[in-house]
């Protein structure tokens, strides 16, 4: 089996100097694992929190054509109040005045064409089938600060070379999931996960994860709870990095085909597929270092309340 | 270092990993000393000299891979496979070995001053692999020749499918896998896990100590008898 199959990254922030270095630090990290990854690259970054009643969308158009500043001015005109920021051609960020439910239900409505890649009061993803150099450089990952960040280089393999296809998937309101590996019994799960109202937008399996967290959250679990019934609901390799409004993490399928090492000091914990991505990071030679154990749940900020 | 001239100084922050090992091939004798590893792969693959190698730092995948003769000490921890293949010589990890540490190694001898994770010793044959901690699930799995001393812990399934390598346990052992069995430590046993131990540089267990492992022989079917069938 190949062990250079996608290449995952994660950093929670434990301090304001790394907060403010988040965009710069992931950026590096993606780069390294570009080898194990070339076909896509994304980040989900959760940075500037929206207040109470409104809500952030990551929106996407596989047409360069699509008029941002239109799109900008209804969401203006339906919600009274909104800032949009045009990443790319092909990306904007829109802040409304809205719950989330209604600001994406309303994007579904009415923005043919556009994408909603995620929704909260936190999340943001950025995704592109292009090399993570350009990646990083084309979105101006650099420059984001933020709470914490997790990132993905692909490989495709159970689904086509597409930005839909790209990591990081989010099925629910901020919380998002990067995957290496590949899930076996992705089909049938999806068929259970829509009978239950869980919405996808790709035949990915790690969506299917994904939307698999959200529905066990919808239904009252907690973080390190959902990522527990993984180990026995889904079937197939997996080291997953999750991030939520304010919580981050780890979990390794029991056999552990799947790399990943992860990094604390006293500023962040990481993770990554490979050390060489960790080795980027501020005093990584001085950092606890060491391999998540296979079936172990590890996670960091408010993931069990 | 044990020889006495100087150390040849190499920084990979400056030098490619290729052009390392490209060195490290045409040498015949010296003493190395390489620093910024930072997780880089192969580093110091497939040497057949008996050099010494010091890496001051992190290593990636495959590292001291197909070794021969060489003595590479690893002062970091190491990724994927170190020693994989390793036919001679001696690797030493200071810190955690990753996957299939000393994987389908054929001799030679590697130390995880650490632990090693899953998969340690998988189908060696011949290497002998002495691990100061903890091993991770499937180590020795299908595993043919050679001795895997752990003085820790090792995780399930153990020795699954094993040939005729001994295995030593000093710890727990989280189950056995297909045709494993505990065995007893005989005279025999006893003075090569000794002289193992002493060579890993570990005073502080006695042979006493460890329990041995090895094939039931109940699962593979070859007869000696047969080996002309083979040829």
């Amino acid at each position: 089996m190949p062990v250079h199959m996608c290449g995952i990254v994660g950093i929670f922030c434990k301090s304001p100097a790394i907060e403010e270095r988040l965009g710069e630090l992931v950026g590096d990290m993606l780069v390294q694992m570009g080898d194990r990854g070339p076909d896509s690259a994304g980040v989900a970054i959760y940075r500037d929190p929206v207040g109470p009643g409104a809500s952030k969308l990551s929106l996407y158009a596989a047409d360069t054509d699509v008029d941002w500043a239109e799109v900008g001015e209804q969401a203006a005109a339906a919600f009274g109040v909104s800032r949009s920021v045009e990443i790319t051609p092909r990306h904007l960020l829109l802040d409304v005045l809205a719950d989330p439910e209604t600001a994406e239900a309303w994007a579904e409505a009415r923005l043919p064409g556009v994408t909603v890649m995620s929704t909260g009061q936190t999340i943001e993803i950025y995704k592109e089938a292009v090399r993570p150099e350009q990646f990083v450089e084309t979105f101006g990952i650099a420059r984001m600060a933020g709470s914490h960040a997790i990132g993905h280089t692909r490989m495709a393999t159970e689904s086509k070379v597409t930005t839909a296809g790209s990591h990081p998937f989010s099925t629910g309101m901020d919380l998002c999931l990067v995957h290496n590996g590949s899930l076996s019994n992705h089909n049938r799960l999806r068929q259970e996960l829509r009978r239950e109202g869980i919405t996808f937008r790709t035949e990915n399996d790690s969506e299917v994860a994904a939307g698999y967290l959200a529905w066990r959250m919808r239904e009252g679990a907690t973080l390190e709870q959902a990522l527990e019934g993984c180990l026995d609901d889904l079937d197939g390799f997996y080291t997953f990095a999750v991030g939520t409004a304010d919580g981050f993490a780890v979990l390794r399928d029991p056999i552990a085909c799947k790399p990943a090492v992860m990094a604390e000091t006293d500023d962040y914990v990481a993770i990554a597929s490979e050390y060489r991505a960790l080795a980027e990071l501020p005093d990584a030679a001085d950092a606890t270092v060491w391999e998540p154990s296979p079936g172990v749940v590890y996670s960091w900020g408010a993931v069990a309340a | 270092m044990s020889t006495p001239t100087q150390a040849i100084d190499v920084d990979l922050a400056v030098t490619s990993v290729r052009d390392l090992n490209h060195a490290l091939h045409e040498a015949r004798e010296g003493s190395w000393y390489i620093r910024n590893p930072r997780g880089a792969h192969a580093i110091a693959a497939g040497v057949d000299a008996p050099l010494e190698i010091d890496v001051d730092g992190h290593v990636g995948y495959y590292c001291a891979g197909m070794n021969q003769h060489a003595t590479i000490r690893v002062h970091g921890n190491c990724g994927v496979g170190v020693a994989e293949n390793m036919m001679s010589g001696r690797v030493e990890v200071d810190g955690d070995a990753s996957q299939s540490a000393g994987a389908t190694g054929h001799g030679g001898l590697l130390v995880v001053n650490g632990n090693a994770s899953a998969r340690c010793g998988i189908s060696m044959k011949g290497v002998d692999i002495v691990v100061r901690g903890s091993v991770g699930h499937l180590s020795a799995f299908m595993a043919q020749k050679g001795r895997l001393v752990i003085c820790g812990d090792a995780g399930e399934a153990l020795g699954d499918s094993i040939y005729e390598t001994h295995i030593y346990v000093a710890g727990s052992v989280a189950s056995l896998g297909a045709d494993c069995i505990e065995k007893e430590l005989l005279p025999f046993h006893a003075q090569e896990l000794s002289a193992l131990l002493a060579d890993a540089g570990i005073d502080d267990l006695d042979v006493t100590d460890f329990r041995r492992y090895g094939s039931a022989r109940r699962l593979y079917t070859f007869d000696v008898d047969d080996a002309g069938a083979f040829e």
